[in-house]
């Protein structure tokens, strides 16, 4: 089996790691101690595992970690903490969008990377956005509300 | 979103000040920034990863497992089969806290020799890394000898079929006795009857089962599992022979449960490797492993047949149920109760007979899920309800508030309910919150339907079901809570803060709550059953009352008034009609502790114990109290392509009290998906026994864009068992949705689908039948 050392960063954190070529970027962050990354399926149908990759939300669990040679990954770790929380996670937290929190992870990361791309999205936006992650406590009612309440506080109140 | 209804005046306790407030969870942060812990989120020095291997056909003997091979791969530590752990079984089917039936779920921990299941385990493996175990498990060989298998409950039945397990493969039975059915029919003017049909549903949490094991220096095996029980230590010790002080489970925040985490799932697996190798051991299963390897919703076979009269009044209700259990028992015994005494619903039918019977086959055993075969008999007696109205020609509505069980009326088993029947307010609230009809036109066709239901909160009576829990003030005027609760992600942790909070004046941020340790933290029970709120809520609240009571008496002393004018709220201790008179709540913990008052309680609080249900009539307690719901659903049909599409989602609920608006809402949104999921798109497909399904692209739960945002309408009528007269909402949010929404597709195409799931398939079949 190959292996090969690659350099990427993590968090604004710089890694230089030997990686076997088979190795996801799932397993590498969880090895790492990234174990804010979920895994929940390991082949991309729920979407526990998303991460930014500069800036795009990809599953990690589907990504092989060779691929992100020098390319700067942000995990929901790396989006805040609890003394300092990036907005999103401060609305997720406030909205009452979280429950066993399982999914969380990957859904504000998955929020995070539409709002970047798409400040103002539709409703439609917002839910095709959030499809590909899976939730099953929340029924998506106050997720939706929270990326909503964010859309509406970064426009200024006003949404499409 | 929500509107609340406001609880009557004289059900208002007075003082609540962070009872009631949808207060952000103590939980939720932690979660939105990745700080939580899970238990896969562990690791320890020396770590040895394990997989299990399982069963490739559903009904074999297995007549040889070579494991040479596995075990010389360099990098196998262990491999254990049913020949290293022969007399063990997993020993109960009753998890939790207290109550037995004796009842033995009938599984070896590995196969010994006869395989009932696809996927049941056969051997066990701890490597030094995940890929070296799975080469190994590749390197294993079992030989089968094939003999026949059953598939089908009601073939199961029958006098030929292969027996596999119990007498006449019946594992578990359960009938409900009352009146006189055979009167109730003669004097109907109309009898209605229908078969309704269920499928195989998993749990599908977002974490799959995870646990990592290791032997401390005082020979305790510890296990850090994601578990809905931690009293499981009892069955592990069990089951490997141990002394029950010599296992401790460490729970964790877990990754969803809804029934799939009741049951062991790794913790035997875990504590067998850890002993035999003697190292710490990793297991986590993948989302394959935890489709195969937990038990699913039971599959119901109901045959509903009801007499009414022309003027609405339902005269009999004769109820059969036959369910799946699949290859070994465990719960059915108890889903088989709450089925049977479901049957007749939130009516009053005085002439009922109900039968219910689990009956094993060799597909994957059926144990708890959501609802928990009330969830099932809902579906039948809902629908039910809509067929017999409309062949009365009545409103369906109008129909059921003719029959609804009120204050006073006795259950199918002869109780008179201890709180208020909200059944009807929830309907009507339910159903005009579906406001004006969207418009549709051309194939596209609309419809509605409701249902209500009751749903027991707390374990069944006759398990003499108690909880433990400790609060304590320190001296900076924080407070702890200890309860051995798990928090399976409905709030369950911040719920005990909220109420310690609300008794000793202080607010949710001064609690800290230590939970879900069987060695330390004072053993709560299981969180199942809806139980959760109302019996560790209660014993936090009998706790904190206590602590409460002795500092009051002291700040009374201090006031010179009688301890009954002393009040606290905003960590201050003052007199309730001269708050001048006052003094900080952290100095007056520090006066009590100097003085040797005892700043600490540990409560236990005891549900009501009842004998079984009487064996011939089904009659007697069930449960400790019922909550009382409905959902409403608005949808479209597309007549061409047969997709269905949820537009509006009601969900009206008494929970009594709603200890915390925003966590109770959560649970109704949360139910009313889930519900649309069991009743569109989710099934464990079986084919011999082999699941068709083993992925979350195969098995569909819904997506975000598959649901509307859902309303929830939360009443409260203060008259529930649990803290501060809460009743529970976890089961029965979920409950009335899937028979919802099966009378708004028969609404809208004017037949009815009687098995769910209803796919466009089924409904483009049901509609050219139709012509």
């Amino acid at each position: 089996m190959r292996e090969k050392a690659i350099v990427f960063e993590v968090n604004e954190r710089q890694h230089c790691t030997t990686i076997p070529s088979h190795r996801t970027l799932l397993e590498v962050l969880r090895a790492l101690g990234y174990v804010d990354v979920k895994c929940g399926c390991e082949k991309g149908d729920c979407g526990a595992c998303a991460v930014l990759v500069d800036g795009e939300a990809i599953d990690s669990c589907l990504t092989l970690a060779w691929t992100v040679e020098g390319r700067a990954i942000t995990t929901v770790a790396g989006l805040g903490n609890s003394n300092n929380p990036h907005p999103l996670q401060a609305a997720f937290a406030r909205n009452g969008a979280i429950q066993c929190g399982f999914c969380t992870p990957g859904v504000i990361i998955a929020s995070e990377s539409l709002l970047r791309k798409t400040p103002n999205p539709s409703d439609d936006e917002i839910r095709f956005a959030l499809s590909g992650n899976l939730c099953r406590c929340t029924g998506y009612t106050k997720i939706f509300e929270a990326v909503r309440e964010m859309v509406l506080t970064r426009s200024g109140g006003v949404l499409r | 979103m929500s509107t609340t209804v406001k609880i009557p005046a004289t059900h208002l306790e007075t003082g609540s000040r962070q009872v009631g407030r949808p207060l952000e969870r103590i939980d939720a942060k932690g979660k939105a920034v990745g700080s939580t812990r899970y238990a896969g989120d562990y690791v320890m020095p020396d770590m040895l990863h394990a997989k299990v291997l399982r069963s490739t056909v559903a009904s074999a003997n297995l007549r040889r497992l070579d494991v040479t091979k596995a075990r010389a791969l360099p990098g196998v530590v262990c491999v254990l089969t049913g020949a290293d752990v022969p007399k063990h079984m997993v020993s109960t089917d009753i998890p939790g806290q207290t109550g037995s039936w004796g009842q033995n779920t009938g599984q070896p921990i590995l196969v010994h020799d006869r395989v009932r299941y696809f996927g049941e385990p056969l051997a066990l493996i701890a490597s030094e890394s995940r890929d070296i175990a799975e080469r190994a498990m590749t390197l294993i060989e079992p030989e089968y000898e094939p003999l026949p298998g059953v598939f089908d409950p009601i073939e199961a039945l029958k006098p030929e079929a292969p027996l596999v397990q119990g007498v006449g493969n019946v594992v578990a039975s359960q009938m409900v006795r009352k009146g006189d059915v055979k009167h109730g029919f003669e004097t109907a003017d109309v009898i209605v009857e229908r078969v309704y049909r269920t499928q195989f549903i998993e749990h599908a949490f977002l974490e799959p089962e995870v646990g990592l094991s290791w032997i401390d220096e005082n020979d305790v095996i510890n296990i850090h599992v994601s578990t809905q029980v931690i009293e499981h230590f009892r069955v592990v010790a069990d089951a490997v022979g141990l002394p029950y002080n010599r296992v401790r489970i460490r729970g964790a925040l877990v990754g969803g449960g809804f029934g799939g985490k009741e049951d062991v799932t790794v913790e035997i697996y875990l504590a067998l490797l850890a002993l035999a190798t003697r190292r710490p051991v990793r297991l986590e299963y993948t989302r394959e492993d935890s489709f195969v390897g937990h038990g699913k919703r039971h599959p119901f076979v109901m045959t509903y047949r009801t007499g009414v009269k022309n003027d609405g009044t339902i005269t009999a209700l004769e109820a059969k149920f036959i369910a799946d259990a699949g290859a070994y028992v465990f719960l059915s015994p108890s889903v088989m109760v709450y089925a049977a005494t479901a049957a007749p619903g939130p009516y009053k039918i005085d002439n009922l007979i109900a039968d219910a019977k689990a009956v094993a086959t060799n597909n994957m055993y059926t144990s708890a899920f959501r609802g928990f075969g009330a969830a099932q008999a809902c579906v039948a007696y809902e629908q039910q309800m809509d067929e017999v109205a409309k062949a009365i020609g009545m409103d369906p509505v109008k129909f059921r508030r003719k029959n609804y069980m009120r204050a006073g009326d006795r259950t199918a088993t002869g109780v008179v309910v201890p709180s208020a029947i909200w059944t009807e307010q929830c309907v009507d609230q339910a159903w005009t919150a579906l406001g004006e009809p969207v418009e549709v036109s051309g194939p596209i066709k609309i419809g509605r339907g409701v249902a209500a239901c009751l749903q027991g909160y707390g374990r069944l009576t006759s398990l003499h079901d108690t909880s433990e829990g400790w609060v304590g003030v320190e001296r900076d005027g924080t407070v702890t809570v200890r309860s051995g609760v798990t928090d399976i992600g409905a709030g369950q942790v911040s719920a005990l803060a909220q109420i310690a909070a609300e008794v000793l004046g202080v607010t949710l941020q001064d609690v800290a709550v230590y939970n879900s340790d069987s060695a330390v933290t004072p053993l709560a029970g299981t969180t199942t059953a809806t139980r959760a709120l109302y019996m560790t809520g209660n014993a936090i609240r009998q706790a904190a009352e206590a602590v409460r009571r002795r500092l009051a008496q002291r700040a009374a002393k201090a006031f010179n008034v009688p301890p009954d004018d002393i009040d606290m709220a905003f960590s201050k201790v003052f007199v309730a009609d001269d708050p001048a008179q006052s003094m900080a709540f952290r100095d007056l913990v520090r006066i009590c502790a100097a003085e040797g008052i005892h700043c600490s309680e540990l409560a236990m609080f005891c549900a009501p114990f009842t004998e079984k249900l009487n064996p011939e009539t089904g009659q007697g307690q069930v449960h400790p109290d019922f909550s009382y719901g409905a959902h409403a659903i608005e949808l479209t049909v597309d007549t061409e392509t047969g997709e269905i599409t949820v537009i509006k989602s009601v969900g009206a609920h008494d929970v009594g009290r709603a200890i915390n608006p925003a966590a109770v809402e959560g649970q109704i949104e949360g139910g009313a998906v889930q519900g649309q999921g069991y009743a569109l798109s989710e099934e464990m497909i079986y084919k011999e026994g082999r699941l068709m399904t083993p992925s979350l692209s195969e098995y569909l739960i819904p997506t975000a864009m598959d649901v509307p945002q859902v309303k929830c309408i939360i009443l409260e009528s203060g008259s529930g068992l649990g803290p501060f007269g809460a009743k529970g909402i976890g089961e029965a949010a979920l409950t009335p949705v899937a028979a919802a929404i099966a009378n708004a597709v028969a609404d809208a195409i004017g037949v009815r689908i009687a098995e769910l799931p209803i796919t466009p398939e089924k409904v483009v079949n049901a509609l050219r039948e139709k012509e």
